[in-house]
């Protein structure tokens, strides 16, 4: 996927462990939720500009799922629960 | 047909009184739904007025559940936030699930108490806008679970045949849609 948040390599050496690794909200594609809306919420949630948010609703859109965030676990973990209190389908994972 | 309509600090909209009772209803029920002891839930949630005792239960709130509900509309109102772990999908809605779900009812009480039972106007303040996104948001999903809505839905919807029961709420559904999108545009 061609997504914009924070582009990160996967460590070559093996001596990092998981925990390095950043984590990623991923907004799932649905046949319910409006354009319009998925584009406000990721404009109200994230605080991105609209051009940002319409980039990451046409990507959610188009290819199925996009990554709306990356950070640590726990912030993660609060994006995807915001996301589900707006009825987006939003999961947490490692970015691998 | 009621749209929302940007003024002065917030937005507002007029409802006809059938429109105001379509709303409220299914904001009602999708609230019941949120509401109902996940032990005894049934696949009949949607509609179901007989879960008095439930959502007396349910009103204590504490709940161990760790597995998605079996109803699909809650379900897809309250998703597995991890795809391939159900140990950490698990984990998290034990933290998470209680809450999201007085979120959302707390949306449709909302808007069941700013929406007047025989319609009218309606003003709103931003958050309360914002409530009456979610919540609107949320009677949509659980209509589009019931309804098997689809990415191609336009053409499914125009396909039901109009005795089947499902046939209008597919024209709330649509209905739905643009008073949901007539509120996007008025609070952007």
């Amino acid at each position: 996927m061609s997504v914009s948040p924070a582009e990160v390599k996967s460590p070559e050496t093996g001596q990092e462990t998981e925990r390095d690794l950043p984590w990623v909200t991923i907004v799932w594609n649905d046949p319910v939720n409006l354009m319009s809306y998925v584009t406000y919420v990721f404009q109200t949630v994230f605080g991105y500009a609209k051009p940002k948010a319409e980039k990451l609703m046409l990507d959610v859109h188009h290819k199925g799922r996009a990554v709306v965030s990356s950070g640590a676990r726990e912030s993660m973990e609060r994006d995807a629960e915001t996301l589900h209190g707006f009825g987006l389908w939003a999961t947490v994972s490692h970015d691998k | 047909m009621a749209r929302f309509r940007a003024s002065q600090g917030g937005v507002t909209a007029r409802f006809g009184a059938a429109q105001a009772r379509i709303v409220r209803d299914l904001v009602s029920q999708v609230a019941e739904l949120l509401g109902a002891d996940p032990e005894t839930e049934t696949d009949e949630g949607h509609g179901a007025n007989g879960s008095a005792g439930q959502d007396l239960e349910a009103g204590f709130g504490l709940t161990d559940a760790t597995e998605a509900p079996r109803d699909p509309v809650l379900a897809r109102l309250l998703p597995d936030a991890y795809r391939d772990d159900p140990e950490a999908a698990g984990e998290f809605r034990r933290y998470t699930e209680l809450s999201l779900r007085d979120g959302k009812v707390a949306a449709a009480r909302t808007v069941l108490g700013t929406l007047p039972a025989r319609g009218g106007r309606v003003r709103l303040s931003q958050p309360d806008a914002e409530a009456w996104l979610r919540a609107l948001n949320d009677v949509r999903l659980a209509l589009g679970v019931r309804l098997g809505v689809t990415d191609d839905f336009e053409e499914v919807g125009n396909g039901i045949n109009p005795a089947d029961p499902r046939a209008a709420y597919v024209w709330v559904y649509h209905w739905l849609a643009y008073l949901q999108e007539s509120l996007v545009e008025a609070l952007s």
